[in-house]
């Protein structure tokens, strides 16, 4: 993969394909945390390194483990095991040598196991067979794009709670429909294809 | 066979896990493009909820409490994981169609939340009841919220032609942005039958204490 070629990935993933608006990958946590905009980065950060870390250990693990075994069936069952490893390692490693980053994302830290952005990114990144260096992008870029999203419906959630829609439709439909009209602004990227 | 009964009622309607627990976001939103999806999606996602509550459960006096959220993973994925085989090999156009939603089975919270509230706690029995009855919840709202996206979307249900060749078709409800439209209408349609409801109960309860006064 070119220099080029991992821009366009990123781009790609970031903007055109992304996680939550075109893709719904890590709506969960999207609708859940997003209620105020520092929350939603902390979320978002936490995300992020996960996914970068979780990119790496996911292509080690299938090709160097499950392709030579002839186990590549098992993928879903190893990825989610790594993740879950994964978080719980870096969890420990923050507490003990990163309090400060440990204590902002701390509480948000568990909840990314069963977050399925982290799992598709791992699973997607195998099935378009990208290289070591493209799948740890790949997961980075998703991960971004999924930060731009939360914090920026977070910011359109904080302007909610000032409004008063019909009472049928306060708390959750209305931060769905929320969500879809900025889905809609998201849908604008969709023409671009590179 | 009451009991049954009553824990099906609760799974599809009173504690629907997607529309009144607003658990499993993501494949509601995904999968509903078309009620055939739909219909595939939750009763993969059945089957692979009533297994992993009756092996939770059969395992529960085993499974470490600190470690239960790894153990509650490596059973359901390993049930996912089989669903996602017997689908490649008998329903070949489904498979591909679902595509990577299959394997997020594993991180749909529904499940995971089933085994921590109910699997973890309850007979085998039971357990696997309320599977069906969470699974056949789950597949009511892809039902009805992929029902509308169809109909509205593309005009069709179930890939028969409903209002013939004349209609153009809101293609903004196949998309991304109709997802979450449909949802918030469907769940605000079920918070105003419930407002309704609750209405109506207190009311009753109201009437119940005047008579009961007016004996006294």
């Amino acid at each position: 993969m070119s220099f080029s070629d991992i821009l366009l990935l990123m781009f790609t993933a970031i903007l055109v394909e992304n996680f939550i608006f075109a893709k719904f990958y890590g709506c969960c946590p999207f609708l859940g945390v997003s209620d105020k905009p520092d929350t939603a980065l902390g979320m978002g950060m936490a995300v992020t390194f996960v996914m970068t870390l979780s990119g790496a250990a996911t292509y080690l693990v299938y090709h160097l483990l499950l392709v030579p075994f002839h186990l590549e069936y098992l993928k879903t069952v190893a990825f989610i095991l790594v993740i879950a490893a994964l978080v719980q390692f870096i969890e420990m490693f923050l507490k003990r040598f990163v309090p400060a980053l440990y204590a902002s994302l701390g509480i948000y830290l568990p909840l990314i196991t069963t977050n399925c952005a982290v799992l598709s990114a791992a699973l997607l990144a195998v099935q378009n067979d990208l290289n070591f260096i493209g799948s740890v992008a790949f997961g980075f870029s998703s991960a971004l794009g999924f930060t731009l999203a939360i914090v920026v419906f977070a910011g359109v959630r904080a302007r909610l709670q000032f409004a008063e829609p019909p009472r049928a439709f306060r708390g959750f439909p209305i931060t769905l429909i929320a969500a879809g009209l900025l889905a809609m602004a998201f849908a604008g990227f969709s023409g671009v294809r590179l | 066979m009451k009991g049954f009964l009553r824990q099906l009622k609760e799974g599809i309607l009173d504690h629907n896990p997607t529309l009144v627990q607003l658990l499993g976001m993501c494949p509601t939103l995904a999968t509903t493009t078309s009620v055939k999806n739909a219909i595939g999606m939750g009763l993969a996602a059945t089957v692979v909820l009533i297994f992993s509550n009756l092996f939770i459960s059969l395992l529960r006096k085993f499974i470490p409490k600190e470690a239960r959220i790894a153990g509650f993973i490596v059973i359901i994925s390993g049930f996912v994981t089989m669903v996602e085989l017997l689908m490649k090999a008998f329903f070949y156009s489904l498979y591909q169609s679902l595509g990577i939603f299959i394997p997020l089975i594993v991180v749909n919270c529904i499940i995971l939340a089933r085994a921590e509230a109910y699997a973890s706690k309850n007979k085998p029995l039971p357990s696997a009841v309320d599977g069906l009855a969470m699974g056949l919840g789950f597949t009511f709202a892809l039902l009805l919220v992929s029902t509308v996206r169809e109909i509205v979307g593309n005009g069709t249900f179930l890939g028969v032609s409903i209002f013939g060749k004349g209609y153009a078709p809101a293609l903004l409800f196949v998309m991304p942005a109709g997802a979450f439209l449909t949802l918030g209408f469907v769940i605000a349609g079920v918070q105003k039958v419930r407002a309704v409801r609750e209405e109506r109960a207190r009311a009753q309860a109201r009437a119940n204490e005047e008579t009961k006064e007016a004996t006294v």
